[in-house]
């Protein structure tokens, strides 16, 4: 199993380690519920140096992350932008956020557990386009930083003005007097920061946050946190058979633009989508439990579903079939040997608060 | 280090039973709460139905996961902690304190195939 460079830092913290995406990684320290709120109501900060990041740079840049990514390359140098990267068939190889540094330098961040599958797709996608593909996941740390208070935080520890940063710029910078990358953004519905360094600057600035009161995280609430942002997980909400309209993220899809997949998704009817539902009786609806409707007919699956913490209410994302997209159409729900009535309800799980 | 209560016996997979007469008090272990984490849920075999010996007799769930309750001893439900029900996260806090359910045992017998404290101890190294 990989290690990560703060696997020291995290059991020194007490951290119960698992096992994701082939790393040890710390899934909680001081418990998932009061990590969840740490970051809803303050900050906390994440491991997230398994993340994949591979480098695109040369001539042609632009141009082939324009044909690999679902969504345009920024017009604008140190912007990101979501996109996601897909088969021919229009089904999702993974999502990603890519880093336009300029027009022949892009930086993609992807999943850790696609890595190896995603570096092999981008190399093999590069073929004809003047581009050099770098893996830089190995060398590369990563810590989010996350909560409305988190650039406050930051901002203690650096030079850099980051009141002129908005959601997704990104930029060098010192801190602590360290380079690192910084971007405005994360993956928790909060305002924060992601950044990237060598090991040593990573350890540094980790044990300075930690010193500084900011609550470890582990992936435990990354992914509540995620899910109540509504924000997607490969494996769940998106996978290598669901398509970007069929998980609800046609806002990340340029058909404007010529793109793998696209003739594929042009073809398509929807025929299922991603909707959020809401428990009426006691219980939690877990992926992948069975969704039905009033007959008892299956009519599709929870992709991801928590009692998150401070809710009395157990909410749910599920792909369901045609006809029962509306809001208020009722649902059921098959938990073990029990079906529990559940309603389709708006994604609105969280008010975002950060300001764009 | 999790604790381990000397007058109770225990189940490999991690519940409690205290035994008093013919009434069994049932719970989870304090090392299977600080493993589940945050415990949201709690749903067990109503008073009256029968529960048997190493069965399923409810389950716990934590944030991330749904587990399942398997009984120490064979008998009839009398009684839920309908606390625990409505506030399942009392039993992250004292776990021993917070049983779940009382089982009229019909066989004293079956207490023989469960752990005492030194075994369980053993158990969760």
């Amino acid at each position: 199993m990989k290690k990560t460079v703060l696997y020291e830092e995290h059991l020194k913290l007490g951290a119960k380690m698992v096992e994701y995406a082939g790393y040890a990684m710390p899934v909680e320290y001081s418990g998932l519920a009061n990590e969840h709120l740490a970051v809803r109501n303050t900050v906390g900060v994440f491991d997230v140096s398994h993340m994949g990041e591979i480098l695109i740079e040369g001539k042609d840049a632009t141009g082939f992350a324009n044909y690999l990514i679902t969504s345009s390359v920024p017009k604008q140098n140190k912007r990101m932008m979501y996109g996601m990267m897909l088969y021919e068939s229009g089904t999702i190889v993974d999502d990603l956020m890519m880093y336009h540094y300029h027009p022949e330098k892009i930086l993609l961040v992807v999943n850790a557990s696609n890595l190896e599958k995603d570096y092999a797709w981008i190399t093999k996608q590069a073929q004809s386009f003047d581009v050099r593909i770098t893996n830089l996941s190995d060398e590369t740390s990563q810590l989010a930083l996350q909560g409305k208070e988190a650039w406050k935080i930051l901002q203690e520890m650096t030079d850099y003005n980051l009141s002129k940063m908005k959601m997704f710029d990104f930029d060098e910078m010192n801190i602590l007097n360290l380079p690192f990358l910084v971007s405005r953004s994360g993956y928790t519905g909060e305002d924060g920061f992601e950044i990237y360094g060598k090991g040593s600057s990573i350890i540094t600035l980790f044990q300075t946050l930690i010193a500084k009161g900011v609550t470890p995280c582990g992936l435990g609430c990354r992914d509540t946190l995620r899910f109540e942002a509504n924000l997607p997980l490969y494996g769940h909400e998106i996978d290598a058979d669901i398509d970007p309209f069929e998980a609800t993220l046609g806002f990340a899809v340029d058909m404007a633009k010529d793109f793998i997949g696209k003739k594929a998704l042009e073809g398509k009817q929807l025929k299922r989508k991603v909707v959020a539902i809401e428990l009426l009786e006691r219980g939690i609806a877990r992926n992948p439990y069975e969704v039905l409707n009033e007959q008892g007919e299956k009519i599709g699956y929870i992709t991801t579903g928590y009692l998150l913490p401070g809710k009395t209410q157990a909410v749910a994302l599920a792909m369901l079939e045609e006809g029962y997209w509306a809001i208020g159409t009722t649902v059921y729900v098959q938990i073990r040997k029990s079906t529990v009535k559940a309603v389709v309800r708006n994604k609105k799980f969280l008010n975002k608060t950060y300001i764009k | 280090m999790s604790k381990v209560l000397p007058d109770l016996l225990y189940t490999k997979t991690h519940e409690w039973v205290k035994v008093e007469g013919d009434v069994a008090t049932v719970g989870i272990t304090d090392y299977a709460q600080h493993n589940l984490g945050s415990i949201v849920y709690l749903e067990a075999t109503e008073a009256g139905e029968s529960v048997k010996q190493f069965q399923q007799f409810g389950v716990v769930e934590s944030v991330k996961a749904a587990s399942d309750l398997m009984s120490p001893v064979s008998g009839v439900v009398l009684e839920v902690n309908q606390e625990a029900i409505d506030s399942p996260e009392l039993i992250n806090t004292d776990s021993y304190e917070t049983w779940i359910i009382k089982v009229k045992l019909s066989d004293a017998k079956e207490l023989a195939n469960l752990l005492n404290p030194e075994a369980y101890q053993t158990e969760c190294k």
